[in-house]
Formats: structure tokens, sequence, C-alpha cells
């Protein structure tokens, strides 16, 4: 499971953001999940919800955006969201399709408090 | 109250920095680096040795080996007087670049015309981390069923060549050649296709020469 491996990616990418901070509170980090990137979204936010507590960031909550897989076809030029993972376009059968979204993996925004309180550490 | 900090950053970046620093690394040493991956027990260890079998007197080679709590492969690699790395993840499910770059430390890289990187036997994990291989190998073994494409698409898709394995068993498994060709191709229509059996030899013969044309491509 490498879930967690990822989540720890995350808080360090919060970490280098925020620093130690102490008058920012983080609220919450937007994370966006591609459908072809092979995590889990329900493992990712428990794994995250467990490691966020051992940093000063505790109590912080995950949103996880999952971004459809989808594809331009280089031939006819049709969008198209790619069904069951068959990178073919359905208008005109080619398989030469540029994947559009999909493939993320990244932190998209952080939402802080500024003059927190410090209850939260 | 709420202040949003837009981010906008790739969560695994630091390791693909590093994969990109291992590639240019591997470019400079004139040496073909493939990364091995497989479900446990398809025969990524089988392979490797068939492989070695053929071409440890023509190329030097050397192995990393990631394993979950063993040397085992290792053991079963060293016969051949290859330099063999192992990396026991305890625990860990994938192999990631600062692994490869730690561990390539312990070879000489530059006397190398092949590096082989035997991945955790994972179909899901490795997919996500690029070590700064040249290229992905994933081997599926006719026991496993010809969907497995299908049920793990991110690792087909990264891939650049399938081997199928174990086809001697092809006569007493449900698995059909045809299906799992068209299920990988419609992931991934450029993957190059292999069949084997380490058992019987058959097959092999046709992916060393593919091999051997890769590594003299690399050579420097």
């Amino acid at each position: 499971m490498h879930e967690m491996s990822i989540a720890e990616s995350i808080v360090e990418i919060i970490r280098e953001t925020l620093g130690e901070d102490e008058n920012r509170r983080l609220v919450s980090v937007t994370v966006e999940v591609g459908e072809l990137t092979a995590v889990v979204p329900e493992s990712l936010e428990f794994c995250f919800n467990a490691i966020i507590e051992t940093t000063p960031y505790r109590g912080a909550k995950i949103h996880i955006r999952n971004v459809p897989l989808t594809g331009r076809c280089q031939e006819c030029g049709e969008e198209f969201h790619i069904e069951k993972y068959a990178f073919v376009c359905p208008k005109c059968g080619s398989t030469r399709v540029q994947v559009l979204g999909g493939q993320e993996l990244k932190v998209s925004e952080l939402e802080v408090d500024e003059n927190g309180t410090g209850d939260h550490r | 109250m709420g202040q949003v900090i837009t981010v906008e950053r790739q969560i695994l970046k630091k390791n693909d920095d590093i994969a990109a620093e291992n590639r240019e690394f591997f470019r400079q040493a004139g040496v073909f680096v493939f990364n091995l991956l497989s479900s446990p027990g398809s025969g990524k260890t089988s392979l490797l040795e068939k492989t070695l079998e053929k071409l440890h007197d023509k190329y030097r080679i050397a192995v990393i080996e990631g394993d979950v709590q063993t040397d085992l492969d290792a053991r079963r690699i060293s016969r051949f007087n290859v330099p063999a790395v192992q990396i026991v993840t305890k625990g860990g499910c994938h192999l990631e670049a600062n692994l490869i770059q730690n561990a390539v430390e312990n070879i000489d890289v530059k006397a190398l015309d092949l590096l082989v990187i035997e991945n955790v036997g994972n179909l899901v994990c490795p997919s996500n981390y690029d070590l700064g291989e040249h290229m992905k190998i994933v081997v599926v073994s006719t026991t496993e069923g010809d969907d497995k494409p299908l049920k793990y698409p991110k690792m087909f898709r990264v891939s650049d060549v399938m081997v199928v394995n174990k086809i001697d068993l092809l006569p007493y498994v449900e698995f059909d050649m045809d299906t799992i060709r068209k299920n990988a191709l419609s992931i991934n229509p450029n993957l190059t296709i292999f069949e084997t059996s380490c058992r019987t030899g058959e097959g092999i013969d046709r992916w060393v020469d593919w091999l051997s044309g890769k590594i003299e491509q690399f050579r420097s």
C-alpha cells in the first residue's frame, strides 16, 4: 500500500509551504488524484488522517478531487472519457489518443486560518 | 476567514527529480536499465535466471533486487557471478528512486552493459514510481488470468514491454492469449509483447535477442 508513502509526501509539501508558522493553522489540503494513478482515494484519506495527527497540522482535513481519465483523438480531434482504460477513439477507432486528464497526483491548494489559536498543536 | 493558498505541486516530484538524475547517470555510463515488474509468483526471477544464463558471458550485467523481507532472490542470481545488490524494503511495497540512487553506489555502473532492477512483486504501487530506468517490463503469467491488464491498467499503460510467462501451462488453464493481447493493447497500443516459458525455454531466445538489441543500442 503506497498510499502511506504518498500521504507522507503530501505532509512534506505542506511543511515546505507553511513552515512552522505558529500563526497559520492548516484547515484542509486539497489534492487531485487522477483516475489512472493506481491510488485508492479511501486509502489515501485513511493514511493522511493517521499521519497528520503526528504533525503540527493535527486536525487538518484532506479533500480529494478525483480527476476522470479523458483523452483527445489525434486523428479526428474527438475529446472523450476513456472508458475501461481502452485508449481507443469512440468516434473513429484510432488508437492515437493523447491523454488530457486523469494522471494527476498533486497538491492543488491549502486552506489556512490566519492567527489560528494554539488548540490544534 | 479561511485563506486559500494555491500550491499546485506534484506529490511525487521529489521521486521524479531523483529518477531524472538516475536516468542521466545511466545515460552517461552507457548502460541499459530496465525495471522488471509483476505480481508475486509470475516468474520475474526465473525469467532473469534464463536471461542471465544466455547473456552473462556476453555482457557485463548487474542486478538490483527489491524484496520485502528476504534475500532469497539475490541468492538465486548470485550463481551467475553477476553483482547483485539487495534492497530489503522491510514491508515497503515498491522501490523508490532514492533507493536506486543509494544502491548504485555499490555497483561499478560505468563497467556495465545492462542493469536490471527487479522490483517488489506488486502490480499496483510500483507503477507510480519512476526509478530512472529506460524501460518498464511487466511479466504476467498464464495462471493469473488474461484480465490482468484490465485490473491493473496503470501498470500496463506505463510499461513498454509485456512478457507472458508460463505458456507451457496454457493447455491446463483458462487463459486466452488473444484476449490478453487485446486487453493489454487497448490500454497501451505501443506495448511490445513476448511469450515465454522459463520451464521449457520456449520464447526465451526471441526475448533475449530483443534485449541484446537494446543493450547494443544504449552501449557507449
